[in-house]
């Protein structure tokens, strides 16, 4: 799960963790009046979840409150495209002004779980405020990367030594070691996957500051965090798929028409792509869960059906232990509930096929079934001709 | 012979009181399988469909001599079970449990190295060695006893994999699910050493997905190490960079992970990947095929 720039660095502030002043507006007056409150010169910042704000016009520096009245104006509901959003961009709903700061210098800092050790991994580099994935390519000597011993913690010494490999001297080079321990206890008391400071910078003055920061949850550990909710701002997500979660289904929204419901991910991954092989284009990801119920079944028919670009669906239960006449039975009360008249192909394997099929088949809706899994994306292709 | 299960695996359930717990308890039963004991803390001394349940796996290992567990226990407690596990010896733990926090695993993952506790998962469909012992949630009727070895991220693609092979007259010695989370126990190098030393495994296919490196990684063992034919299906050639396909781990990040990346170093090391997974059998058949030409 992610969350704003502004409430990660909220939650670096309450971890010691240095952060320039700044204020969230959510209309263009109050954008006025926070850099009223900085004296005019400020930062404003649009808040979505997604980088590459800065080349897409939505961080800027304003010398006066009226222009950064005009600049909220501009920006608020205006979907903005960056690298990571895709061609449809993200609403800006919200707007951080922040106090203008003399920069000196900027690093990377960030901590993530580093799959290959099982471990979570300090990475550092004197190169800030640029992709970090380009600098790894290109010159991948300006990366430090400390790979931290669950048991044993992140030490004084270990990020003492990532400080001094950054060319920090004296009390900066102190002050960046307690950073670096704040930025740890943040990851493990907040259960990070990831928490970012892109750039850390001294500024002119001799301090240090997370100008930008960016922090991803654990969705498993929700359980111990009920804040994590809160947190979450629905605005910056596709409404289906914010429906779906709500019933436990793991939905992405994708540019075909037909919908897919699959069990797995690692199924439905493949389902993808046998579509894609016979011509067709998916209108969606969607895992119902490898022990697909009837309701989620439903769900989870309802959902795909929500999108007007599906133009017809394909089923693909691998169950196994499940009852395909059970599985039938939701996709037909889903769909006779909605009327559909689209046409859909069915695959399924488990207990219970023929009886399935034949429920299926009598249900006068305008379904196929698939005897296997090509088989199944070939018919619903076929079908939408 | 096989790996990991056999018919002399004495098997224990954590969380068995639970309703998947219990549920695929009889499954894996029916199948076969030496449910010996369950244990559930606070309700040690019942027992649950005629089996006993204890209130620790020490006790439950101590009465019954078991040496493998299968892990059920809701994710706030799943971790500390698997080290309950560790703690106890048992050869071999299988993790079901889906949804356990990050955190829990990195250490976890430290505890156990080192120990002489083997963990399959969590988030994974569990082990089966056909005719003899299946450990965890898999339908047993779509496995056929015979000499392939399976190994997989994936849960259901794993049955569509299997019921391919099975389908093309190969029947297999042990299927693993390894699990799609990004901290798992065993990994592909871990099995794949496993059936490379199995004499009754004589090729194996291995399912992988986008995200991460154990694709590649397990690619380059696989040119250095193993000694018998390898046929893959990588999942997610079509899936868009940026967006979590359901697994925590399946997601293409910094151009990283991607699928045609898997596939080329896949096959530069040898290994006959399936264009399709419409099939997946039929690279199984090519790579039995090219061994008997090198012949």
């Amino acid at each position: 799960m992610n969350i704003h720039e502004y409430q990660a660095k909220e939650i670096l502030s309450s971890f010691g963790i240095p952060v320039p002043r700044g204020r969230v507006a959510l209309t263009s007056d109050q954008v006025e009046r926070a850099a009223k409150e900085f004296g005019g010169r400020c930062v404003v910042k649009a808040q979505i979840y997604a980088g590459g704000r800065g080349k897409a016009g939505g961080v800027k520096l304003v010398h006066h409150p009226e222009q950064a009245q005009e600049l909220g104006k501009e920006l608020f509901g205006k979907r903005l495209v960056t690298i990571q959003t895709g061609p449809e961009g993200l609403k800006v709903r919200r707007i951080l002004v922040e106090e203008a700061v003399e920069i000196a210098r900027e690093f990377y800092l960030s901590i993530t779980l580093d799959r290959t050790t099982s471990r979570y991994c300090l990475i550092a580099s004197a190169e800030g405020g640029v992709e970090i994935e380009e600098v790894a390519a290109k010159s991948p000597e300006k990366i430090h990367m400390l790979t931290i011993d669950p048991f044993v913690g992140l030490r004084p010494y270990q990020a003492r030594r990532i400080a001094l490999a950054l060319g920090l001297k004296g009390s900066v080079c102190e002050d960046s070691v307690d950073l670096i321990l704040n930025l740890y206890k943040c990851c493990l008391e907040k259960d990070c996957f990831l928490v970012e400071i892109n750039p850390l910078v001294i500024t002119k003055a001799g301090w240090l500051l997370a100008m930008d920061a960016k922090i991803t949850f654990d969705d498993n550990a929700l359980f111990r965090h009920r804040e994590y909710p809160d947190m979450m701002d629905y605005s910056q997500l596709d409404p289906l798929e914010i429906n779906a979660g709500k019933y436990d289904l793991s939905y992405i929204k994708l540019k075909g028409n037909i919908g897919c419901m699959v069990n797995g991910a690692g199924l439905a991954m493949a389902t993808l792509d046998v579509l894609k092989e016979y011509g067709g284009e998916p209108a969606n990801f969607l895992d119902v869960g490898g022990g697909a119920t009837r309701e989620k079944v439903a769900e989870a028919f309802k959902i795909i059906m929500e999108d007007p670009d599906v133009k017809g669906v394909f089923v693909n239960i691998f169950g196994g232990i499940m009852r395909c006449d059970v599985i039938a039975q939701g996709i037909i009360e889903a769909a006779s509930g909605l009327h559909c008249t689209l046409p859909i192909v069915v695959r399924m394997d488990g207990s219970q096929v023929e009886e399935g099929k034949r429920l299926l088949m009598e249900s006068g809706l305008n379904v196929q079934v698939g005897v296997n899994l090509g088989d199944g994306a070939a018919r619903i292709v076929k079908m939408l001709g | 012979m096989s790996i990991l299960l056999n018919n002399n695996s004495k098997v224990i359930v954590q969380g068995i009181t639970g309703r998947s717990g219990l549920f695929h308890t009889q499954l894996c039963r029916d199948y076969g399988t030496k449910i010996v004991a369950g244990v559930t803390p606070g309700k040690g001394g019942i027992h649950i469909e005629g089996i006993p349940v204890f209130n620790t796996v020490d006790e439950a290992v101590r009465y019954t001599g078991a040496n493998v567990s299968m892990i059920f226990v809701p994710p706030p407690a799943a971790a500390d079970a698997i080290l309950e596990a560790c703690d106890a010896g048992l050869d071999l733990a299988v993790c079901i449990t889906e949804g356990i926090p990050v955190r829990d695993m990195v250490l976890a993952r430290k505890v156990l190295q080192g120990s002489r506790t083997r963990l399959v998962g969590p988030n994974c469909p569990g082990v089966i060695t056909p005719d003899e012992c299946k450990v965890g949630i898999m339908p047993g009727y779509i496995h056929k006893k015979g000499k392939i070895g399976v190994v997989s991220r994936s849960g259901t693609l794993t049955y569509e994999a299997v019921k391919q092979l099975t389908e093309a007259g190969l029947g297999q010695s042990t299927c693993v699910g390894i699990g799609g989370d990004p901290i798992i126990g065993m990994n592909f190098i871990d099995v794949l050493s496993l059936f490379n030393q199995d004499p009754e495994t004589e090729a194996v296919f291995m399912i992988g997905e986008i995200g991460g490196s154990a694709e590649e990684d397990a690619a380059e063992w696989v040119r250095e190490n193993m000694k018998k034919p390898v046929a893959a299906f990588i999942a997610g050639v079509t899936a868009p960079p940026g967006k979590r396909m359901g697994h925590a781990g399946a997601i293409i990040t910094g151009g990283k992970g991607k699928a045609e990346d898997k596939i080329r170093t896949l096959t530069e090391c040898g290994v006959i990947v399936s264009s399709s997974p419409t099939r997946m059998g039929e690279a199984m058949l090519e790579a039995l095929g090219n061994k008997g030409k090198k012949k």
